[in-house]
């Protein structure tokens, strides 16, 4: 993180420099005020829809409780009941693989998509219009874009009725919905943009003449992407793995919606028991997951420092 | 630019991408198709006829909940989120670039707020509001869950746009006997409003289809996602599909009129 507070240095510095400038006329406020005035509201926001809320939430899990309310305790009694079940452990493990696989597959897809909208596509707003084909779906509805798979998976869905009429199988294929690969292929098409978008981004910013001077040293195209593109991809890689990868482990719905109930996640777990006001112990679950994403996300941080690749 | 014929590698990646293009829209689009759904046909192909027996059922109150007053609520907040989301995120870039102390866990908070998972914000929230013995609404609680995911999405942006900023335009304004007031409204004002424009379509966006942070902070009144959330189990009818139609159809003409927005703003500041 040294770096980017570097970083952040130089930005201070430049702009004290310009400070020494500024004409006397009239009332001023300093400008290290204003720089936390206009700070404020953020932080006030954050402060108290974010951090107060996880605050409760880590408090309420210490809490005693019964079908109807909640009673204030020290009692690790939720947490002994969440790790102690194996249920707990299968979800964990459940989730993980969702979060391994729809990761492994957005990575391989966002690459060759950014690569190819970023080193194939020869003109500025041909390549704005192409990001924007890929953009617009995301701005719209996940439940929407999660539904519209029903009619092409379903028992009597495209897919199922254009292979059954060819002739190629003699019944329908069962598992297309309503299954894991449902939830993994729903999850690709709600978060590939995630991992495009950071990946496009990194590679808009590497020099065209790095490719160059490797072509003229000999470089075939494989090598220049292997030993140049790649390594310079990796921020963006890593950002688009944050996303991917915290957007899945806190998926509840798509889990629910295309698996047909019948598989599960830690965010539907906790969202089933908060369905049935066990708060305290959906709250011991919240505390649990989010331990594991901020583990997970502080590593990839560790590689990657976010202000830089802005 | 020299132009080379283009490689094998290009027409096999064309490929991949066009493939990925359907990927996106190709669902989408059969939904849009299976909205106009005959009126005794059902959720999958083939089209039983074509009517528009769907939509018109999404305004008879008892056959969906209450598609007109979630339809206004997820506008109306929408819009707030929005506003909202625009102020402060500029303001935050602001303080971010003369910088602070506590710039960086600051920026860490912001982070943080990306990666929380949605349905511990909305937990939180909604126990919060509880303990603090306030009543979750979609205006109050709601209101706060959306600016959690909208903010960070405000800021990330907001610090890639000033990091491209150069200080010159500025000092040339400066020197020019401008106020800072002056300097801020008249130079640094116009050549950010395209992305201030794109963090508004963002946060309107964004809340508009957020329902994981609702889930526990809206309230006795849902939001539109929520309603369709809810369709989702027991709701067997292409008026679901009708209902996806719309949303999605406004969806698109949000995101086209504030394209056109931006296109036209970047026009107009070429030409003077």
């Amino acid at each position: 993180m040294l770096t980017g507070d570097d970083a952040m240095a130089t930005i201070t510095s430049s702009e004290t420099g310009k400070v020494g400038r500024v004409r006397n006329s009239g009332f001023r406020l300093p400008l290290a005020v204003i720089s936390y005035l206009q700070a404020i509201p953020l932080t006030l926001i954050l402060g108290f829809f974010l951090l107060l809320p996880i605050l409760m939430i880590t408090v309420v899990s210490f809490w005693d409780y019964d079908f109807a309310q909640m009673y204030p305790d020290f009692l690790t009694m939720n947490y002994e009941e969440t790790l102690g079940s194996w249920v707990t452990w299968k979800t964990y493990l459940n989730t993980l693989k969702f979060a391994v696989l729809v990761w492994a597959i957005t990575l391989v897809i966002g690459f060759w998509v950014a690569y190819f909208l970023a080193f194939h596509i020869r003109t500025t707003s041909m390549q704005m219009v192409l990001f924007l084909v890929c953009t617009v779906p995301f701005l719209t509805s996940n439940i929407i874009r999660m539904i519209s798979w029903i009619p092409v998976l379903g028992r009597n869905g495209l897919i199922n009725s254009a292979l059954v009429n060819s002739g190629l199988i003699s019944n329908p294929i069962e598992w297309l919905l309503y299954s894991d690969f449902a939830v993994v292929l729903a999850m690709v098409h709600l978060y590939t943009l995630f991992m495009v978008t950071p990946i496009f981004n990194t590679l808009m910013r590497i020099d065209k003449s790095l490719v160059e001077a490797a072509r003229d040293a000999g470089a075939s195209s494989w090598q220049i992407l292997t030993n140049v593109i790649i390594p310079l991809a990796k921020p963006g890689m890593a950002i688009g793995t944050i996303f991917v990868v915290t957007l899945v482990m806190a998926d509840f719905s798509t889990v629910q919606v295309m698996s047909g109930g019948q598989s599960a996640s830690v965010a539907l777990m906790m969202k089933n028991q908060m369905s049935l006001l066990q708060y305290p112990a959906a709250a011991a679950n919240a505390v649990v997951l989010l331990a594991l994403v901020l583990t997970m996300v502080a590593g990839i941080l560790r590689v990657v420092d976010i202000r830089k690749e802005l | 630019m020299h132009r080379e014929p283009r490689s094998r590698e290009f027409y096999l990646l064309a490929i991949f991408f066009a493939v990925f293009v359907l990927f996106l829209y190709g669902p989408l689009s059969a939904v849009l198709i299976l909205s106009f759904q005959g009126p005794n046909g059902g959720l999958t192909f083939p089209l039983n006829g074509v009517s528009l027996r769907w939509f018109a059922n999404l305004f008879e109150t008892q056959a969906v909940g209450d598609f007109g007053g979630s339809f206004r609520r997820s506008a109306m907040l929408g819009i707030m989120v929005m506003l909202v989301t625009v102020a402060v995120s500029l303001l935050a870039g602001l303080a971010f670039r003369r910088g602070f102390i506590g710039a960086t866990a600051l920026f860490y908070l912001a982070v943080a707020s990306l990666v929380v998972p949605s349905i511990i914000v909305s937990l939180g929230i909604g126990v919060l509001f509880n303990q603090l013995g306030l009543q979750p609404a979609w205006y109050s609680s709601g209101f706060g869950a959306h600016l959690t995911w909208t903010l960070p999405f405000g800021v990330l942006i907001m610090f890639a746009v000033f990091n491209r900023f150069s200080p010159a335009y500025e000092e040339a304004a400066r020197d020019l006997g401008a106020s800072s007031w002056q300097t801020f409204s008249n130079v640094v004002l116009p050549m950010i409003a395209p992305s201030l424009i794109g963090v508004g379509l963002f946060g309107f966006t964004l809340s508009y289809d957020e329902f994981a942070r609702t889930l526990m902070t809206s309230g006795s009144f849902n939001t539109l996602p929520l309603e369709i959330y809810g369709m989702t189990t027991n709701v067997t009818t292409p008026v679901l599909y009708a209902l996806g139609t719309v949303t999605t159809v406004f969806s698109f003409l949000v995101i086209a009129g504030t394209l056109g927005l931006i296109v036209h703003l970047n026009r107009r500041r070429l030409k003077s």
